[in-house]
């Protein structure tokens, strides 16, 4: 099928870029979004033009790597789903898309449709982690976890740090994001003792890498791939608020 | 003390306590003003009185500086996180579809606020400063006749409408408001989170209709 493109280029984050038009004619309905686009960077480099460029890893949907606003959406139209795991069988003959980076002033542009997001990373960095050393896989039964505990905390885990929530947010705020790495830890017996000092490192965090508030429009959750729950975010203050009143070093 | 000034997280907790006393006040506020549907002889005595008692009350003269207190910081703290959502946001997307994620009054809260902000500085001016500081004509029992103020502004369907558009607004505020509220001071329980937006809706409901009654229903009254 015909694809119609409008991708966004810019050649580096001073530039100001714009949006150029590129038409490919043999689309398959099979392609995902981003074989799609390695067919269009094939084309340009063969008539010697600058590749797009886009982040990608896994094509699986799990690393969190590839992520763009396709049709002013992040991640494309369906739900749930990661840039990786679009098919053009989403899309029309002879349908226009427009591609852009996620914006928000905690992703500057690198190039194209390529995002700095090691803010996200700087706030994993602040606290999102247990402070003590694991050595070898411990035996599995040594510390009890229930069955719920587990799978809440696997829900709020399942956060693959695509920056799909920030660019989704009319306030580009981080709180899912923040609020599912709170929650996974705080859930489990061995990241629960950490987590008074851990959110407030890791809010403050948030707060230093110039995101905005959540102002509890929950559209970080439905355009979500892994549909993290909006009640994360909920935890994260309701624990930020518990270390600010409770908490003595 | 810079962090609670800064942060994110206790500036919508702010937020979100002084919207939930100014939605408890607004149910006070509600249950003194049906008295205007009384038949017309008992509203107008019962009424004036009601506001001379709430005016001369040290109790209510106290909870009235926190109310005074709570709608600046609510304001004040909209505008703080307005700026810096502006900030967060950089360039904007060209094509921008992610409206479809949300409530269109959860992402216009601002405007909605503004709405409800001007309508109360005329709100303010038009009753409460007049009833404080200007003359007014006593009734019967000595007492500030508000009563004809408020019936005499109601006559008028310019006013009205004003009135009822100005609720309307602070209907949806209130809609996405008192859930929200909840969430930002940190209620995450998923079963009291339900329960909570259940209430939310019904007291948005009954606030607004309990106060765009009071207007229609003088309007309608006094039309001769
Ligand atoms: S490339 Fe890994 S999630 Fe899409």
């Amino acid at each position: 099928m015909k694809i119609i493109l409008k991708i966004w280029r810019q050649k580096n984050r001073q530039d100001k870029g714009e949006f150029c038009d590129y038409v490919l004619e043999d689309v398959t309905r099979d392609m995902s979004f981003l074989e799609m686009l390695d067919m269009l960077n094939n084309k340009l480099v063969k008539q010697g033009d600058r590749a797009v460029e886009f982040d990608h890893d896994c094509r699986e949907g799990i690393c969190g790597q590839c992520g763009v606003m396709i049709n002013g959406i992040a991640h494309g139209s369906l739900k749930n789903t990661t840039t990786c795991q679009l098919h053009m069988r989403e899309f029309k003959d002879g349908d226009t898309i427009y591609v852009e980076p996620f914006k928000a002033s905690a992703f500057p542009v690198v190039r194209d449709l390529k995002v700095d997001r090691s803010s996200l990373d700087h706030i994993i960095v602040s606290g999102g982690y247990v402070s003590v050393d694991t050595g070898q896989a411990p035996e599995a039964n040594n510390i009890p976890v229930t069955y719920e505990e587990a799978e809440s905390a696997f829900d709020a885990a399942a956060c693959i740090g695509c920056g799909a929530c920030v660019a989704s947010c009319k306030n580009s705020s981080a709180a899912l994001f923040t609020g599912a790495k709170i929650t996974h830890l705080a859930r489990l017996p061995q990241g629960e003792k950490e987590t008074a000092s851990r959110t407030m490192a890791m809010v403050d965090q948030m707060e230093q890498e110039n995101f905005g508030h959540c102002s509890n429009t929950e559209a970080c959750q439905v355009e979500c791939p892994e549909n993290i729950s909006v009640l994360t975010i909920a935890r994260m203050n309701y624990e930020y608020n518990r270390a600010k009143i409770l908490f003595k070093k | 003390m810079i962090w609670f000034i800064k942060n994110s997280v206790t500036r919508k907790n702010l937020m979100a306590l002084t919207g939930l006393f100014l939605s408890f006040f607004l149910i006070v506020h509600l249950a003194g003003n049906l008295q205007l549907l009384l038949p017309e002889v008992q509203a107008k005595l019962q009424y004036n009185a009601y506001s001379q008692f709430l005016g001369g009350n040290p109790l209510v003269i106290l909870i009235s500086f926190v109310l005074y207190a709570c709608i600046i910081l609510h304001t004040v703290d909209a505008i703080y996180l307005g700026i810096k959502r502006k900030k967060a946001n950089g360039v904007s997307c060209s094509k921008d579809k992610r409206g479809r994620a949300s409530t269109w009054y959860s992402r216009h809260m601002m405007a909605l606020g503004i709405i409800v902000f001007v309508f109360l500085v005329i709100h303010f001016k038009d009753y409460w400063y007049r009833y404080k500081f200007g003359e007014l004509p006593l009734d019967e029992n000595g007492n500030k006749d508000l009563y004809t103020l408020v019936i005499v502004s109601f006559e008028q369907l310019w006013y009205v409408i004003l009135y009822v558009i100005a609720i309307v607004a602070l209907g949806y505020h209130l809609l996405h408001g008192v859930f929200s509220a909840h969430r930002s001071i940190g209620l995450y329980h998923p079963v009291y989170n339900s329960i909570i937006k259940v209430l939310g809706i019904i007291f948005a409901l009954v606030i607004t209709i309990g106060y765009i009654i009071i207007p229609i229903f003088i309007y309608i009254n006094h039309q001769t």
